[in-house]
């Protein structure tokens, strides 16, 4: 079976946010993978493979669903600095995985999809920014806001006095 | 290096894309500030914590089985599948298809070697066993470890040869299915690049030369001797393809 399949589904899963659309956007892009499988000029065909499937989602989502709305995020960077101030009880509660799983999924998904790209997938942000069509700053700048909005969601989820 | 400076490059640095220098600086930096160097460990706590395998969504085996059934769905059995509806199209069509008929049984008279639709398949053949996860049945580069592999599996016991010192190493075979029947399909690498060797009885027991055809950026060399027919595909160059070929027809066969 497709090697890379899983890597496909999960992106989609991320994106989409459900298993039905993302198991239709994978499908999509397998299909869409085979068809132009002689355009493939590259070594990486992970990557070849996970941009067809953000190609294919966003394409999905104009048919689908009204765009995310992503400009809530788009300039605030200063309001998330007290995230530092505390780290140590983001660190220590990281074990919990459905509060990750929600602040991931509540990223804006330009901010999600690079995440999931850079900490699941573990491309470089060269590869990144050639994946997803962006220069290599946005692909820095995106990290680190979204790096910063997850810290800052998880110091929210923990009450003080957890606890560790 | 003060604060201004050592905070942007605390996330670059957690994912490795610093160079060794700013890697030293931030370091000394670290040791100077507790502020930063608690935000280092901050990142590489969130870091962590995003890699956990459960946040990973592996592939339903409802998706495996859709995309399994698209991907061994070739073209041709499309066509046949759309080939009645033809008839009662209009009369324009009806004469699309006994030309499109006219052209299959053609094919069908031609030497193996000039049939379009095999070579077509042997192309669809190599893209899925690049594709998928079947390219290799048996792991080996020792072609006596390969060749009685398919023992009991085919008709007929394919000769099988390594190219080691020509660089093309063998790399394993698998079982495969062209033209209505079970084939040997050897596995050979040029660098990064893989060649599909099929190898099936010959219908006709005179050897022919070798004939090569390029199809969707993929070259195909295809020849017969007394007993096989070959065809390699690949998407190498044609010279060093027909290097590989030559190399193979003109190996010593195993003892």
């Amino acid at each position: 079976m497709l090697p890379h399949l899983d890597a496909a589904y999960n992106l989609a899963r991320w994106l989409a946010g459900n298993d039905p659309d993302a198991q239709d956007v994978a499908q999509e892009a397998c299909l869409r993978a085979f068809k132009f499988f002689g355009s493939f000029r590259g070594e990486n065909a992970r990557a070849w493979l996970l941009a067809i499937v953000r190609n294919t989602f966003y394409d999905w989502l104009q048919k689908n669903r009204p765009p995310e709305i992503s400009g809530e995020f788009g300039d605030e960077p200063a309001a998330v600095e007290d995230a530092s101030a505390n780290p140590e009880t983001v660190i220590l509660r990281l074990a919990d995985v459905e509060a990750i799983r929600v602040a991931i999924g509540e990223l804006p998904v330009e901010f999600r999809e690079i995440v999931i790209l850079r900490e699941m997938e573990g491309f470089s942000y060269k590869e990144i920014a050639e994946l997803a069509e962006v220069p290599i700053g946005t692909v820095m700048s995106r990290l680190a806001r979204a790096r910063k909005l997850l810290q800052k969601r998880l110091a929210a989820a923990f009450k003080p006095g957890d606890p560790r | 290096m003060n604060c201004e400076h050592a905070k942007p490059l605390i996330g670059p640095s957690a994912d490795g894309e610093l160079d060794a220098s700013a890697v030293l600086d931030l370091e000394k930096h670290f040791h100077g500030c507790p502020a930063c160097a608690l935000e280092w460990r901050n990142a590489r706590g969130l870091k962590k914590a995003l890699k956990q395998s459960s946040l990973f969504f592996a592939a339903p085996k409802e998706l495996r089985r859709r995309v399994k059934a698209d991907l061994h769905l070739p073209s041709e059995t499309r066509f046949q599948r759309h080939f009645p509806n033809w008839n009662w199209l209009a009369p324009a069509s009806v004469g699309a298809a006994i030309a499109c008929l006219a052209m299959l049984m053609t094919a069908a008279f031609t030497r193996p070697a000039a049939q379009p639709r095999l070579a077509q398949d042997i192309v669809s053949s190599h893209v899925r066993s690049l594709m998928a996860n079947h390219m290799l049945d048996v792991v080996s580069a020792d072609q006596h470890t390969v060749k009685p592999w398919f023992n009991g599996k085919l008709d007929f016991s394919p000769p099988v040869r390594n190219l080691a010192g020509q660089e093309f190493p063998l790399i394993g075979g698998r079982l495969d299915y062209l033209g209505g029947r079970s084939v040997a399909a050897l596995v050979f690498q040029r660098h990064k690049h893989v060649i599909n060797l099929f190898i099936w009885p010959a219908k006709e027991k005179d050897s022919k030369p070798a004939s090569i055809a390029r199809i969707q950026g993929y070259n195909l060399v295809g020849w017969s001797d007394a007993e096989m027919t070959f065809w390699a595909v690949s998407d190498l160059n044609e010279s060093e393809l027909t290097e590989f070929v030559q190399d193979y027809a003109t190996a010593a066969p195993p003892k």
